[in-house]
């Protein structure tokens, strides 16, 4: 045997022993007779929406109520630190809610209120078109939801939503968390988050802990079904959807009453 | 050659010097990690059976957790049907730890063991009323 073909042959045993390694440790990845099946307390629905009744959020601790009721269940941290601030819910006032909506005779009750703001879960959404490792993806019932084991941190998520709807993780929250909720998993140093639609909450067949906490100000149910409480009440009343110039195509709808709010 | 004794009595140190740790411990068993099941929920049980046999789970635990995690997490089956036949709750809070509440004699014996740092209670918070770390 020449050197050439020693050099070759060496290649060769080394390439084929490299690939039975990768072969063998990707076959080695699935469980088989694994059969997983949904909850049968589930709840369902084509597209899942929320609308928000702006005049039932009157005073602070109604604001206040809804967010704790959230951000407790979700054991979402209270820093205490804008620049570092995590929030799923919270109040805004108009002017970084409908910006676009804005003219200069608007009347100082309504540039002085507050309307609570959350992910949108938008038909487009944009966040899930930039995540780089599918963390964030559109579920078929509408609900933007996120993985947090899939999370890199590279935060495209949050330069692409609109609505500011995404914070981030600076370090561990843990020690920020007043009393943990220990059904639900915490986050960790590194990754994104924003409201899930509760989607665990769905799964057990409860409402988001958001529209438990409402008193009825918060509708959730199906866009998609006409006599559900959501298309009712988005029948009978004026609502408006926060930045549609976009096309993102929000599923949270905000009833503007007009009267009493003096618009 | 020149200064031989010298670069062999070297050489013989050096060889000792690194196969110390091996030296010292020839004949000696490795002290296995106690995994324990005593839990108040696993004493109660009739049956002391996990959701598959205990060979597969010991083996392939973190494969079914990591499709475990897929299924719930992101085709919403919350569901899990062993093979033979019943029904469990896919969840590590609420259904692994429910009975395997003693994480620190049960994951975490043979991980630390095995030097194995699975990040899952870095978000999980492990069995109820364990948030210690």
């Amino acid at each position: 045997m020449n050197r050439r073909d020693f050099l070759k042959a060496g290649a060769l045993a080394a390439a084929g022993i490299g690939g039975a390694i990768v072969i063998e440790g990707l076959d080695g990845f699935n469980v088989q007779a694994a059969e997983t099946k949904e909850s049968s307390k589930a709840l369902h629905a084509k597209h899942w929406g929320m609308v928000i009744d702006v005049d039932k959020f009157k005073t602070p601790e109604d604001f206040q109520r809804v967010m704790e009721a959230c951000h407790r269940y979700h054991n979402v941290p209270d820093i205490g630190n804008p620049d570092d601030e995590i929030k799923w819910i919270w109040p805004e006032d108009f002017e970084h809610t409908f910006a676009e909506l804005k003219n200069p005779y608007l009347s100082d009750k309504i540039k002085e209120m507050n309307f609570p703001v959350l992910c949108n879960h938008c038909e487009e959404p944009a966040c899930v078109r930039v995540c780089p490792t599918q963390a964030t993806f559109k579920r078929p019932d509408g609900i933007v939801a996120m993985d947090f084991h899939r999370c890199v941190g590279c935060r495209f998520c949050m330069a692409a939503c609109p609505f500011g709807a995404r914070s981030f993780n600076f370090g561990d929250p843990r020690p920020y968390i007043k009393e943990i909720n220990p059904e639900v998993p915490t986050r960790t140093k590194g990754v994104v988050e924003k409201c899930t639609f509760c989607v665990e909450r769905l799964e057990k067949g409860l409402p988001p802990a958001c529209v438990e906490a409402s008193n009825g100000a918060i509708l959730f149910g199906d866009l998609n079904d006409p006599d559900s409480d959501v298309r009712k009440i988005l029948t009978g009343n004026f609502a408006v959807r926060r930045k549609v110039e976009l096309g993102t195509g929000p599923s949270v709808y905000y009833v503007i009453r007009g009267g009493e709010a003096g618009a | 050659m020149y200064n031989g004794k010298k670069i062999i009595l070297g050489l013989v140190i050096f060889v000792l010097f690194f196969t110390s740790p091996f030296l010292i411990n020839i004949g000696k068993a490795n002290e296995k990690p106690e995994v324990s099941l005593d839990t108040p929920v696993i004493s109660q049980l009739d049956e002391k059976q996990c959701i598959e046999s205990a060979e597969y789970m010991r083996a392939n635990h973190m494969k079914l957790l990591n499709e475990w995690r897929d299924q719930a997490v992101r085709e919403g089956q919350t569901v899990y049907i062993s093979n033979s036949g019943k029904k469990y709750e896919i969840s590590l809070e609420n259904g692994c730890l429910e009975c395997h509440s003693n994480q620190e004699q049960f994951c975490d014996s043979c991980h630390t063991y095995s030097e194995v740092e699975p990040y899952c209670w870095d978000c999980h918070n492990g069995a109820k009323g364990g948030l210690d770390k």
